[in-house]
């Protein structure tokens, strides 16, 4: 299995260039010809330059201030550990971002994902249920939370904001319906030695986080679906003139969003053990956070997985230096206002200065 | 570029008759107020304003009449403030002036009524009329001469019964241009210009606007008034300046000008036109496209044509006769009521553009920007985005095969630069044009709809891309086009389609007809 973590980064390496030429073409027009094959430090890297640097000033202050207990692989795994669930969730909200939308009920779909997962292993009937049962249950029921969303926005003409505003307090009120807002612990076997165990010393929750990223990786930039992402949040109306089927793919749009919302729940569930109504509180609010930070477009139309990762990392990077060092939750939430403001104001000034380039 | 010579061959260039000196001619209406003079403004790739000259006089109705894109909008900018210009002057009392910033403008005492109303809806009317310079002391707004200064402004426009304490959003779009003209006055504007003011309004409210014109004109304000509806310049305006390709082709006309005469100068030839000559259309050439009693409720009905493979057919017509309307229902983006399109004998989806674009129909819009291009994406992706599931292999893109068949249809339509990793924010708006072009011969379609396919492109350019349509119409497509330039629909077209008000008027063949016929049927059609 070692071969295939290898594969996977030789898959990784060479092509991660290709993926952000459109930002670089854009920061560069108008001046000097560009190769096709860009240096590193042209391609994603460099592109992502300033959230690199962000990524190990955080790091820098972490060692500095917290020593060994900061650098170790422990603590890397604890801090991979706590992102792999924003960072599912994230994911998919780039694919809704760069589509020209939002979606603000991706936390409360993971909760009633999780609740409705955990339900089906607590209740008498079905007290023998197989875990990779309440793993569907849980990716169908984001599935289809995010198929409504998607109805109603592309279908429905609802505007994406409120229309998931709705779906955000419905689905935290149905999960309180089902658990009776009681919280039920899981403790079939298979589903916690699954999402509680690790592979290779990695955590399970790590991989599936890792996974949902490459693929989302190669979905937005290798598919003819990542094409209509980029076209449908891009320019709506070209889109449809050049014949792409537009409120079609806003809804899957959607519906990949809520599926990423399931496998979240499901995570959720393996974490803690506990469906709860209350799981994923304001975590739609952190995936956006990320989202932005890492450089997506939030009128549309551009964006990256590989700064919507980065920008998971920053975020999670930073709570746990402020942990390390006994600060509060509250000074966590003033830094990552900060650094929201600050990623974007960064980001503006680069889009000026490549228009005026142009 | 063939022919550049504005003043040569046989067509009498509308500015031989009508130099800006012609002013002098009309009747003083009053003293000269305002003057913009050889204003140019460049944006990357295109010039909007080439040289535009404007006279206005103190209590006058100034008519500023152009076609689409023409560089009336530009130039209400750079009146306002909105724009700095990056050539000429403007002088105001006969002294220079510059206008940084809107604010500034209104200081200067010219105030613009846009199109969009910009007004607050959920404020009063006294408190639209003094947004932004509230009677105030000592930071208490003064509420009681608010609402009497307001009383007196809505009195000198004539609506004394409006209540300044009406809530904005629950007027009529005439009242909400009542609130603007009223705000207007409260800075003292001398130089008040309408951005089609009457687009908004039913016949009652134009005459009422009209009345409240004249009581501004007679207070001693000008009036600047933009607008293509020609009945209504003849009812309200005093001079008429017409500006056509970003220049003033005649400034300070008389309201009395003869119509045929206005809308020669608005759509008439500014360049000899370069067009190649083709062959005539083979006979036995197949029917690729044919429409049948098309009809789209509100817009255009009954209208039918057939377009063989190797001929252009062109429709001629003033904005507002449904020509765009046409294209864009042939093309499924908009359902039609009634009617059928064929392509090819196949019968065509109504209301489906993936359908119309499998059968072989491709558009380039009218608003190249906003409804064609992804501008911040490189060129490949623009040309490829009808066909990149094509190139794809079960759902994975092939960039490299992309980037070889957008590389090919640029060098073939000679697109420059011929880089396809540029986005296509950096090309001008004839490259532009092109691209939007080999994004449907990439696709391989035989019926080509071009809506205004050299608005916004400069003369070189119009030259390359009246070469394209020949030669695409060479190579067997079946081609329509859609110009507000009469000269330009003949000069392109074999057979041309005249549409006034909705409906086709006359079709015929392009030698038989001159620009004057054309329009001689679009004022019957109107007429009628």
């Amino acid at each position: 299995m070692s071969e295939q973590h290898v594969t996977s980064e030789q898959h990784l390496a060479p092509e991660v260039p290709k993926a952000d030429e459109t930002a670089r073409v854009e920061a560069e027009a108008g001046e000097t010809r560009r190769s096709r094959r860009p240096s590193i430090l042209r391609g994603a890297a460099g592109r992502n330059l300033g959230l690199v640097v962000a990524l190990v000033a955080i790091c820098a202050v972490g060692v500095i201030t917290a020593g060994d207990r900061f650098a170790s692989v422990d603590n890397l795994l604890t801090i991979l550990r706590l992102a792999s669930i924003i960072g599912v969730l994230s994911i998919g909200m780039t694919f809704v971002i760069i589509g020209g939308g939002i979606d603000l009920s991706v936390g409360s779909v993971l909760g009633l994902s999780s609740v409705w997962a955990s339900t089906l292993a607590t209740q008498t009937l079905a007290a023998n249920t197989h875990w990779i049962v309440m793993v569907l249950c849980a990716l169908a029921v984001g599935l289809g939370a995010g198929l409504i969303n998607g109805l109603l926005v592309a279908y429905g003409k609802v505007v994406a904001f409120i229309a998931t505003l709705a779906m955000m307090v419905a689905a935290r009120g149905l999960a309180e319906m089902i658990s009776n807002r009681r919280t039920q612990i899981v403790t079939v076997r298979g589903f916690l030695d699954f999402f509680r165990g690790d592979f290779l010393g990695v955590p399970t929750l790590v991989w599936i986080f890792a996974v949902v990223a490459v693929a989302g990786w190669v979905l937005l930039n290798r598919t003819t679906f990542g094409r209509r992402t980029i076209a449908v949040g891009g320019n709506p109306e070209a889109a449809r003139l050049a014949g792409i089927k537009v409120r079609r793919h806003t809804m899957y749009l959607y519906a990949l969003a809520g599926l990423a919302a399931g496998i979240g729940g499901a995570m959720m569930l393996g974490r803690t053990t506990a469906g709860s109504s209350t799981n994923g509180q304001l975590y739609e609010l952190d995936a956006i956070a990320a989202v932005v930070v890492g450089g997506t477009l939030l009128a549309g139309g551009r964006g990256t997985i590989v700064g919507t990762v980065f920008g998971v990392l920053i975020f999670t990077t930073l709570s746990n230096v402020f942990t390390q060092n006994n600060l509060s939750i509250s000074a966590q939430a003033v830094a990552k206002g900060v650094i929201i403001v600050v990623a974007v104001l960064l980001q503006q000034r680069f889009a000026e200065r490549s228009r005026a380039g142009t | 570029m063939v022919n550049e010579d504005r003043t040569g061959d046989g067509h009498v260039p509308p500015d031989a008759r009508h130099r800006p000196e012609a002013a002098d001619e009309q009747p003083d209406t009053g003293a000269l107020l305002l003057a913009m003079r050889g204003i140019q403004k460049w944006f990357p790739g295109a010039r909007a304003l080439d040289g535009v000259d404007l006279e206005i006089r103190a209590g006058e109705v100034h008519c500023l009449l152009g076609q689409n894109g023409a560089g009336k909008s530009t130039l209400i900018k750079v009146l306002a403030g909105a724009h700095q210009p990056d050539a000429g002057e403007i002088l105001l009392d006969g002294r220079p002036v510059t206008i940084p910033d809107p604010v500034a403008g209104l200081r200067l005492g010219i105030a613009t009524i846009y199109q969009e109303l910009d007004v607050v809806d959920g404020l009063t009317v006294a408190e639209n009329v003094f947004l932004g310079h509230e009677p105030a002391r000592g930071g208490f707004s003064q509420r009681r001469a608010t609402t009497a200064r307001t009383r007196e402004l809505l009195r000198r426009l004539g609506h004394g019964d409006l209540s300044p304490h009406r809530e904005v959003g629950r007027l009529s779009a005439a009242g909400k241009q009542i609130v603007s003209l009223a705000r207007a006055l409260s800075h003292d504007a001398r130089v008040i210009v309408m951005d089609e003011p009457s687009a908004v309004l039913d016949s009652e409210e134009v005459v009422n606007l009209f009345r409240v014109v004249r009581e501004l004109t007679a207070q001693g304000v000008a009036v600047v008034y933009i607008s293509h509806r020609l009945e209504e310049i003849r009812q309200i305006g005093d001079r008429i300046t017409v500006v056509k390709d970003g220049r003033t082709v005649a400034s300070g006309l008389a309201a009395s000008t003869p119509t045929d005469e206005l809308i020669r100068l608005m759509t008439g030839r500014s360049v000899e036109y370069a067009i190649p000559r083709r062959p005539a259309v083979r006979d036995d050439a197949p029917v690729l496209l044919d429409v049948r009693g098309l009809t789209l409720r509100g817009a255009f009905r009954d209208v039918s044509f057939r377009v063989r493979g190797g001929e252009v057919l062109g429709l001629a017509g003033l904005v507002g006769s449904g020509r765009s309307e046409v294209l864009e229902t042939v093309f499924g983006a908009r359902r039609a009521t009634a009617g059928s399109v064929e392509v090819a004998g196949e019968l065509v989806r109504p209301g489906s553009v993936p359908h119309a674009v499998a059968a072989g129909i491709g558009l380039c819009p009218e608003e190249r920007k906003s409804q064609g291009l992804l501008l911040d994406e490189p060129l490949f992706r623009n040309v490829t985005l009808s066909t990149f599931t094509r190139a794809a292999r079960a759902g994975f893109l092939d960039e490299g095969a992309e980037r070889r068949e957008a590389d090919a249809q640029v060098r073939a339509l000679d697109v420059r630069p011929a880089d396809v990793e540029r986005p296509a924010r950096a090309l001008s708006g004839g490259n532009q044009q092109k691209v939007l072009l080999a994004r449907w011969l990439a696709r391989g379609c035989r019926v080509l709809l071009l809506d205004e396919p050299t608005r916004g492109v400069d003369v070189g350019a119009r030259a390359e891309i009246y070469a394209l349509i020949a030669r695409l119409a060479a190579e067997g497509a079946a081609v329509v086009v859609v110009s507000s330039e009469i000269g330009e629909v003949l000069g392109l077209s074999d057979r041309v389609l005249v549409l006034s008000e909705g409906r086709a008027v006359h079709e015929g063949p392009a030698t038989g007809i001159d620009e004057h016929r054309v329009l001689d049927l679009v004022m019957e059609g109107s007429a009628a």
